[in-house]
C-alpha cells in the first residue's frame, strides 16, 4: 500500500513497540505530526528538547526498551545534543528522531538547517540521514536494533521534510535490516573461560566489580549466584546500584570517588578484580597507577573497545554478561572465603554499624538524613528514584540503599546536570505503576524545571525532592578542598521552588527541620498528584570520603573526626 | 610503531568522515588515509597507517568495529605484504643538470612523465622507504612540487582477506528479522 514517508514512521515505531514518544514539534518536522493524528502511539510535549532526549533515557533506563524522542530541525535538534551524549556516555538505548529542511535544499544554510548528523556523529552510537520516503522503514528498523543490541547507545534519524511528505509503497517484511558489518554478538573463546576459572580458583582475596552491563544485560540473579558461590564480596559503581541487592551479606556498597573507605581498600587489597559490565571509569579507579596494583584482572565486557583501555585485564570475557556468566558459573568452585571477608570486616569497624538514623538531632538538617528518612519511606513501595548531578547525586547513592535492579537512574559518565526531573518523567510514563521521585539539586533543577509543565499536562505523580543548599554545592566542595575555599559563582540565589511549584499547579511543601521530613514525605505520597518539597538543608556540607581527582584510590579524604565522634556518641 | 590497517566498509555518502572522525576523536594521529573502489561496488577498502603501540593498535580495531559500516578491519603491520606509495615530483631541470636527474630516475626506476624547458615531472611508485631515497638524491636539484598518494597495501600469497564474497549473503542473514539477526562474520 501507498503511504507517506510520515505515516511509515509511525507505524513503523508502533510495529517496533512504542507506546510513547516525547517531542517538541517545529517546521521541518510537521509533516510527521501531521500525520501523529492517525497513530496510537501518545505524544507527550515537553518544554525543551533536551528534555525529551532525557525522558526518552528515563523511560529506556526504567524498564530496558527504547525511549524516543522527536524534534525539528536546526534548533529543535541541536537542542538533544546534551540528552544524546547523555546516553552514549551511560549506554542507554533511544532513538532520536529530527525533521530536516528538504533534501534539495541541504548545504544551502536553508532556513533552520543545522548537520544534524554531523553535530551528533560522535556521540551517537549511530546515525542517519533519510531523504526519501522508501528509506523511512529499513532506517527505522535498523536503528530500532542498533540502539538496543550489543552495547546500546542512542541512533539518530534525520528525515527531511520531502522524505515525510513523499510517497512509496509500504512493505515492513521486505524493509529488514542490512547491516552487513555490524557485530554485536561476540562470545568469548573456551580457552578464556579456563583463564577465569583458574584464577578464581587461586584467589584468595577476590572482589566483583558490579556495574551497569549487568542491569542492561539482565544479568542480577547470575551475579548473585557467582558472589554466593564462591563467597566473592560485591563492590558497585554509581550506574550498578540495585544490581546487587543493598542488603546482601556479600554487598560492599559504592566504590570509588566516593565510596566508602572499606570498599576502596577491598579493592586496593584484593588479588583479583572480576569486572562484570563496567569499563574502569576514572571516577572508580583513581590514580591508575596505584590501582589494585595487586590484583589479577578478569573483564567481563560486551564491548571490545573496553578491553584493556584503562586498565590492563589479565583474562577479557568478550560477550553479553548473561551468557557470560551462564558459560562460567557451572565450574565456579565453591570456596570458603570466611579469612578474606573477616578482613574486610575489620576494615568496615564500627563505620559500617553506625546508623545516620540516630545521629542526635543537631536541630540542622542534612541532606544524607533527608535522603535516608526518604529511603525508609519508601523502601518497601515499587520506587524509581531519578538523581541529578553533584552532592545530593553522590549522598543518594550512600543513603538511598537500592534492592532492586532499575531503582536508581542517574546520569553518570556526562554528570549532566538537569537530567533528574525530566528523566524522572520518562521513567514515570514508562511505569505508571512504580513511585517516582526525582532528587535534585537546587542548581541542577533550574536546567530544566520548565518540565514541571509537562507533569501536570500528563497528570503525572512524579514528585520532586530538592536538596536546596544554596550552592552548587559539589563544585563549592572542590573549592573548599582545592581552591582554598574560594566561592566563586557557586553560592545560589534562588527562587521560591514552592511557590514556583504551585505556579505550575504542583503542590509543595519546605522542610527546613528533621522532624518535618518524614511527614513530609508521607503526606506527598498520600497526594494523589505531583509534590514538590523543598529541603532546605545545610549549606556547606560535604561528602564524604572523597578520592581527590588524581589520587590513589586508598588515598581518601575521611571524615573529619568531630563527625565520627559523634557517631560513635549514639 | 607504525601500524597498517586494511579496512572494509560499505560504500555508502559519510561513511570516510565516520572513520577520520574517529581518529581524531580518540585522539590517534594518522599517518597516511587512502579510500578507493574494490571489485565489489558496494564495497571500498581503506589503507590506513597510524602509529601505534600494540594495545593501541587492538583498540584502534575494536573501535573500528563498533562503526556499524565497517564492513571488516585487518592489521597486516606484521605480514608479509606489498605496500606501495605513488609520488610525482616536479624537480627544477636545466640544461645541465637534466641528465644527471634523468639518471637517478632510472636507477630508482621511475618514469619522466612531463617534461618542460625548466623541470621534469617523475612518477614513482614503490614503498615509502624508496620513494624517500629518491626524494632525497633530487633534493639538491631543487623540488619545485611534490605529491604522493598515501599507502595502499595487500598482502602477499593467495589468501585473499576479502569479505566481500559473502557481503550479501550476510546482508540476507541479517535481513532475516531482527531476532535471528546474525551479524559476525
Ligand atoms: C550541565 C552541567 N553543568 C555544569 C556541571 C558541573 N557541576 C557538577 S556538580 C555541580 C553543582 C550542582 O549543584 P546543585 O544542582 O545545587 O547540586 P548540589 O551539588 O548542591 O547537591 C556543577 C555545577 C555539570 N555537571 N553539568
Ligand atoms: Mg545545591
Amino acid at each position: 500500500m501507498k503511504k507517506t514517508g510520515a505515516q511509515i514512521l509511525w507505524e513503523c515505531l508502533e510495529r517496533e513497540g512504542v507506546k510513547h514518544v516525547f517531542g517538541y514539534p517545529g517546521g521541518a518536522i510537521l509533516p510527521a505530526y501531521d500525520a501523529l493524528k492517525h497513530s496510537s502511539i501518545h505524544h507527550v510535549l515537553v518544554r525543551h528538547e533536551q528534555g525529551a532526549t532525557h525522558m526518552a533515557d528515563g523511560y529506556a533506563r526504567a524498564t530496558g526498551g527504547v525511549g524516543i524522542a522527536v524534534a525539528t530541525s536546526g534548533p529543535g535538534a541541536t537542542n538533544m545534543v546534551t540528552g544524546i551524549a547523555t546516553a552514549m556516555m551511560d549506554s542507554s538505548p533511544i532513538v532520536c528522531i529530527t525533521g530536516q529542511v528538504g533534501s534539495k535544499l541541504i548545504g544551502s544554510d536553508a532556513f533552520q538547517e543545522t548537520d544534524i548528523t554531523g553535530v551528533t556523529l560522535p556521540i551517537t552510537k549511530h546515525n542517519y540521514l533519510v531523504t526519501h520516503a522508501d528509506e523511512v522503514a529499513r532506517t527505522v528498523r535498523e536503528a530500532f536494533y542498533v540502539a538496543r543490541s550489543g552495547r546500546p547507545g542512542p541512533v539518530l534519524i534525520d528525515i527531511t521534510k520531502d522524505a515525510q511528505q513523499s510517497c512509496c509503497e509500504f512493505d515492513w517484511d521486505a524493509a529488514k535490516p542490512q547491516l552487513p558489518g555490524y557485530r554485536p554478538d561476540l562470545s568469548p573463546a573456551p580457552e578464556e573461560y579456563a583463564q577465569a576459572w583458574e584464577l578464581i580458583r587461586n584467589s584468595k582475596r577476590p572482589v566483583i566489580l558490579a556495574g551497569h552491563g549487568i542491569l542492561v544485560s539482565g544479568a542480577e540473579r547470575e551475579v548473585r549466584d557467582l558472589a554466593e558461590r564462591a563467597g566473592i564480596p560485591v563492590a558497585l559503581t554509581l550506574l550498578g546500584l540495585g544490581a546487587f541487592p543493598a542488603s546482601h551479606p556479600l554487598n560492599l556498597g559504592m566504590m570509588g570517588m566516593h565510596g566508602e573507605a572499606w570498599v576502596n581498600h577491598t579493592i586496593q587489597d584484593a588479588d583479583l578484580l572480576i569486572a562484570l559490565g563496567m569499563r574502569f571509569d576514572d571516577r572508580v579507579t583513581g590514580n591508575l597507577k596505584t590501582y589494585a596494583s595487586n590484583a589479577k584482572k578478569i573483564h567481563v565486557e560486551i564491548d571490545p573497545a573496553e578491553i584493556n583501555k584503562n586498565v590492563k585485564v589479565d583474562v577479557a570475557l568478550v560477550g553479553d554478561l548473561r551468557e557470560v556468566l551462564h558459560e562460567l558459573l557451572p565450574k565456579v568452585e565453591t570456596v570458603d572465603r570466611g579469612e578474606w571477608l573477616d578482613y574486610i570486616d575489620r576494615l568496615k569497624g564500627d563505620s559500617a554499624v553506625r546508623d545516620i538514623q540516630n545521629l542526635p538531632d543537631s536541630g540542622h538538617l542534612y541532606a544524607a538524613h533527608v535522603i535516608n528518612d526518604l529511603w525508609r519511606e519508601t523502601r518497601d513501595g515499587n520506587t524509581v528514584v531519578v538523581t541529578d548531578v553533584g552532592q545530593h547525586q553522590m549522598w543518594e547513592a550512600q543513603y538511598y540503599k537500592h534492592e532492586q535492579p532499575r531503582s536508581l537512574i542517574t546520569s553518570g559518565g556526562l554528570g549532566t546536570m538537569g537530567f533528574a526531573l525530566p528523566a524522572a518523567i520518562g521513567a514515570k510514563v514508562a511505569r505508571p505503576a512504580a513511585e517516582v521521585w526525582a532528587i535534585v539539586g537546587d542548581g541542577g533543577f533550574q536546567m530544566t524545571m520548565s518540565e514541571m509543565a509537562t507533569i501536570v499536562q500528563e497528570n503525572l505523580k512524579v514528585h520532586i525532592a530538592i536538596i536546596n543548599n544554596g550552592y552548587l554545592g559539589m563544585v563549592r566542595q572542590w573549592q573548599e578542598f582545592f581552591y582554598e575555599r574560594n566561592y566563586q559563582a557557586t553560592p545560589l540565589l534562588n527562587p521560591d521552588f514552592a511557590k514556583l511549584a504551585e505556579a505550575y499547579g504542583i503542590r509543595s511543601m519546605n522542610v527546613k527541620q528533621r522532624s518535618e521530613v518524614v511527614p513530609a514525605v508521607q503526606s506527598a505520597r498520600r497526594h494523589e498528584g505531583p509534590v514538590l518539597i523543598n529541603f532546605q538543608v545545610e549549606q556547606e556540607d560535604t561528602v564524604y570520603p572523597m578520592v581527590a581527582a588524581g589520587a590513589s584510590l586508598h588515598e581518601m579524604i575521611r571524615r573529619p573526626s568531630s563527625i565520627v565522634e559523634t557517631a560513635a556518641d549514639e | 610503531m607504525l601500524n597498517t590497517f586494511v579496512v572494509y566498509v560499505e560504500n555508502k555518502p559519510g561513511v570516510l568522515t565516520r572513520v577520520a572522525s574517529l581518529f581524531r576523536r580518540r585522539a590517534f594521529n594518522i599517518d597516511s588515509l587512502t579510500v578507493g573502489r574494490t571489485e565489489k561496488p558496494e564495497v571500498s577498502r581503506m589503507t590506513i597507517t597510524v602509529d601505534a603501540d600494540y594495545d593501541q593498535a587492538r583498540r584502534i580495531e575494536a573501535n573500528l568495529y563498533k562503526l556499524v559500516n565497517v564492513l571488516l578491519v585487518e592489521n597486516i603491520t606484521q605480514e608479509a605484504a606489498i605496500v606501495r606509495d605513488l609520488a610525482m615530483i616536479k624537480v627544477a631541470a636545466t640544461h645541465e643538470a637534466r641528465s644527471h636527474v634523468l639518471e637517478l630516475a632510472s636507477v630508482f626506476r621511475a618514469r619522466v612523465v612531463d617534461v618542460s624547458p625548466e623541470s621534469l615531472t617523475i612518477e614513482i611508485t614503490g614503498a615509502e622507504d624508496k620513494i624517500d631515497g629518491l626524494l632525497d638524491v633530487l633534493r639538491p636539484y631543487g623540488v619545485l612540487e611534490m605529491v604522493r598518494t598515501g599507502i595502499v597495501a595487500m598482502r602477499r600469497g593467495s589468501k585473499s582477506s576479502v569479505p566481500l564474497a559473502p557481503v550479501n549473503g550476510l546482508a540476507q542473514a541479517a535481513a532475516a528479522g531482527d531476532e535471528d539477526v546474525s551479524c559476525s562474520v
